[in-house]
């Protein structure tokens, strides 16, 4: 009896706790929206199924409990239950992969206006690259890194030269346009986490990954590392400051080319 | 049904075995500490894997005090959480759960449950182990080397966890892939075992068909370690290799604290695949072998037979097969093609069907039941809250999109505590508290049973359910303190203190059940021979504690299923496996001859 009702508190004070917990996720900031009515999909399915399960454990805990006398009732199989049951579990199964395949196509393929940047990761901090004028990422190798030289752009391809480099400072973006993020890494892995991008994806030392995503509102967000990188990894931080187009282009003014970084040397 | 039940007729002739081949102990030494018999050998493996287990626990401890109270206690430095969090991971997952599953319940009962005198190479058995032993010592040790032990994760991933920003990069990563070179061998010596005893020792009438789900369980589990354990053994040897010789295998070229390394042309992304093909059917290989015994658990004290059996085992088989084709959904976010998303996450979410089906057939074996809640029933009950809680939070983390903002989060670290954490040793505790008797004669004390069952069921779960929502809100895992940031509320850390107290209280409650176990050693009530009224062989046994070679003279005979609960028509509410049926009633009222 009170074995059952202790179950049945488990199930409801579950409930409740969803319901009135203060802790959701931080408002969205970007276009994956979907992601957020998938995960929403996810719990009314798994919520309701996990209360009934409980819900009838407990009922028969109570309802069957051992009586002096009594005995069970012998039935070793029921094929019509099972079949039921299986494909009531399978319907269920498919509701929530399909939005999730549905959703997935979409995080994967690069919208063709996209404007690519890179993000660069080293224990323990961020660099950025964005393309210049002629909107193209020169090519990198991890072997020419210096410290004259701390991204490893190779000096004598052109489409280099105009790389915005971006050491130990925050990263801009203009809002509502689509990046495609390359992700790279120089020592080990690494994760560029921005929550309210809901995007992320690890950084490979000796590959280069992506996500994109549309920046949807201004502000500033915290990036944080989400792949265990060392003792530092905590402290791994940095910031992305989401703009309108004109403050943007201001703050671009005055960000400096590799070319003219290497002048300066 | 009736063929899976009962056999085709009449009574067999036992089987005698005049005196077995079996390797007699002949003093102390032989008898206790380099015994060959299985039984022994099973509570050597179970004593130190509980043994390593308290040193997980404290860790966890270390751990919680840490994050509930950060900056409070000096000792507790990024490297010393790094660390904590490592030993932690490898200890529970691999040197505590497997080994107590395969190791310590499957020495036990799989010769007990089968018929069997012993396992088919009691040597080898032995030799198992020691080499276990060793192991486990061989990573103590990297606790008290120069740097400490490894805190690169239980994951190892490299290149981090042999570059020097990550703890224990001298000694303790060495000493930890030594280690797991030596239990896979230890392993595959006892692996081997249980898989061949199981085949080739089982006693007249014992089909495969009539095994209980404990031997299906552990017997499949085994089976899969056996194939997956290989590649956990070539990345250990590939990493060391790296490590100790230069090679290569993992090792891209790449800049450490602005140096140009010697490494270059490796790929960290292959030994993911390597560590996953492992880990993911390790995850079944610890759940496996709890699905058995909670299926026994709940028929023997729900006073029913299990309900499908048959579908019991092939859901065993299926998600057996199936775990070997869903390791990547461990790397949604690796930076693999993201095209293996859409096979993996398809893949993933099959497995639901199979686990469901079993998780309803518990729930319909309590049906019509007539349930005791024995304290081996409450850890039952307990394992299904758990189970279900934490396989449905599955359902988020494998389906690939929903998975990309949480992992990596403390959404990840509540769900597989959930249901690989709790909701196996919830089993494990209800599997000691169901054979202690067989074990030593004597019952564990109810009323410690209880008290320890409900403060670590309940605790675990206020531990681990408000914990998806710290993930939920964004905060990452493997973070010594989130610091500052713009999107967790002060709120977060009054949750964590709240968890830390909880996590205190729970591990305390462990202390009580190690009390129990000495005290009613000496204490408990006498058992007889079939406390529980079970039908399975092993509290057939002519002797409790079971002596070496088990049956005396003569092999029981089966001639039933396992599960024949209040059959219709039987005296008791029980009938062992070994009992001769009279004629089926229908038989006997004339029915089969018309």
């Amino acid at each position: 009896m009170t074995a059952a009702l202790i179950f049945v508190l488990v199930a409801v004070g579950s409930v409740v706790f969803h319901l009135l917990s203060p802790w959701w996720w931080t408002p969205i900031a970007s276009n994956w929206d979907y992601i957020d009515a998938t995960i929403t999909i996810t719990f009314w399915i798994t919520g309701v199924v996990f209360v009934a399960v409980v819900l009838f454990m407990a009922y028969c805990v109570f309802r069957f409990r051992a009586k002096v006398g009594g005995r069970a009732a012998y039935e070793p199989e029921n094929k019509r239950l099972e079949v039921w049951l299986t494909v009531a579990t399978a319907l269920g199964v498919a509701a929530m992969l399909a939005p999730g395949l549905f959703v997935w196509s979409r995080y994967i393929s690069v919208p063709a206006d996209a404007t690519e940047i890179e993000v660069v990761g080293q224990q323990w901090r961020w660099s950025y690259r964005l393309p210049g004028a002629d909107g193209r990422l020169g090519a990198v190798e991890t072997r020419l890194i210096s410290p004259d030289n701390p991204l490893g752009l190779v000096p004598n391809d052109t489409a280099g030269q105009d790389d915005i480099i971006i050491e130990a400072e925050d990263l801009h973006l203009p809002i509502g346009r689509p990046v495609k993020v390359l992700l790279r890494s120089i020592d080990v892995l690494h994760d560029f986490y921005v929550p309210e991008f809901r995007a992320k994806m690890d950084m490979i030392p000796g590959s280069v990954t992506y996500f994109w995503f549309t920046p949807t509102r201004t502000g500033t967000f915290d990036v944080l590392c989400a792949e265990l990188c060392g003792s530092g990894h905590a402290v791994m931080r940095g910031r992305v400051v989401v703009q309108t187009e004109a403050e943007y282009q201001a703050w671009l003014e005055g960000q400096r080319s590799f070319a003219q970084l290497a002048e300066r040397r | 049904m009736s063929e899976l039940a009962h056999g085709a007729g009449g009574p067999i002739p036992a089987a005698e075995v005049p005196e077995m081949e079996l390797p007699h102990p002949h003093g102390w030494w032989t008898t206790y500490v380099f015994s060959q018999d299985a039984k022994v050998i099973g509570i050597q493996y179970s004593l130190t894997a509980l043994a390593i287990g308290m040193v997980a626990l404290v860790l966890s401890w270390l751990m919680r005090l840490q994050l509930g109270f950060p900056g409070i206690f000096s000792f507790i430095d990024p490297h010393a959480y790094y660390q904590f969090i490592t030993m932690h991971g490898m200890i529970m997952v691999v040197y505590l759960l497997t080994a107590l599953f395969l190791g310590g319940f499957g020495n036990y009962l799989i010769p007990l449950m089968v018929g069997a005198r012993d396992m088919v190479f009691p040597f080898v058995n032995m030799l198992s182990y020691w080499i276990y032993l060793l192991a486990v010592l061989v990573l103590v040790a990297s606790f008290f080397v120069p740097g400490g032990p490894t805190g690169a994760g239980w994951t190892l991933y490299p290149p981090q966890a042999i570059l020097s920003g990550t703890p224990g990069r001298d000694w303790g990563i060495v000493l930890m892939l030594l280690s797991l070179c030596l239990f896979i061998v230890g392993f595959t010596m006892g692996g081997l075992n249980y898989v061949v005893t199981v085949l080739q020792a089982r006693t007249r009438g014992m089909t495969l068909m009539r095994m209980p789900l404990t031997v299906w369980g552990i017997f499949t589990a085994t089976v899969m370690a056996l194939l997956a354990f290989p590649a956990l053994f070539v990345g250990a040897v590939m990493m060391l290799l790296d490590r100790l010789l230069g090679t290569s295998f993992f090792m891209p070229t790449l800049v450490e604290m602005g140096q140009q390394l010697r490494y270059g042309g490796g790929s960290p992304i292959l030994f993911q695949h390597l560590f996953w093909f492992f880990g993911h059917p390790e995850v079944y290989i610890v759940a496996l072998p709890a699905f058995g015994i909670v299926s026994d658990l709940i028929s023997t004290h729900a006073r029913r037979n299990i309900f499908g059996y048959r579908m019991m085992v092939w859901a065993i088989v299926i998600i057996g097969a199936l775990s070997f084709v869903v390791w990547a959904h461990h790397m949604y976010v690796s930076g693999m093609n993201p095209w293996f998303g859409f096979f993996f996450a398809t893949t993933t979410l099959i497995i639901a069907i199979p686990t469901a089906i079993k998780v309803y057939n518990w729930l319909l074996t309590l049906w019509r039941g007539n349930i005791h809640l024995n304290v081996p029933m409450l850890f039952a009950l307990g394992f299904i809250v758990t189970f279900v809680n934490g396989g449905l939070t599955g359902l988020f983390l494998g389906n690939v999109v929903v998975d990309v903002p949480l992992s990596d989060t403390m959404f990840v670290v509540a769900h597989f505590h959930m249901v690989m954490g709790v909701a196996p040793v919830m089993v494990i505790f209800g599997g000691i508290y169901h054979w202690y008797p067989k074990i030593t004669g004597r019952m564990l004390d109810d009323t410690m049973g209880k008290v320890h069952f409900w403060v670590t069921f309940l605790g675990a779960y206020a531990i681990f359910f408000p914990m998806h929502y710290l993930g939920l809100l964004g905060v990452p895992r493997r973070y010594h303190e989130i610091g500052e940031t713009s999107f967790v509320p002060a709120s977060a850390q009054d949750l964590n203190a709240f968890i830390s107290v909880v996590a205190l209280v729970v591990g305390a409650a462990q202390m009580l059940f190690l009390f129990n176990l000495f005290w009613s050693l000496r204490y408990g009530k006498d058992s007889g021979p079939n406390p529980w009224r079970a039908t399975t062989l092993e509290w057939q046994t002519p002797e409790t504690p079971p002596g070496h070679g088990n049956w005396g003279r003569e092999l029981p005979v089966v001639y039933r299923w396992a599960y024949d609960y209040a059959v219709p028509g039987a005296e008791q509410d029980f009938v062992p496996q070994n009992q001769p049926l009279p004629a089926p009633t229908h038989i006997a009222k004339g029915e089969a001859t018309a």
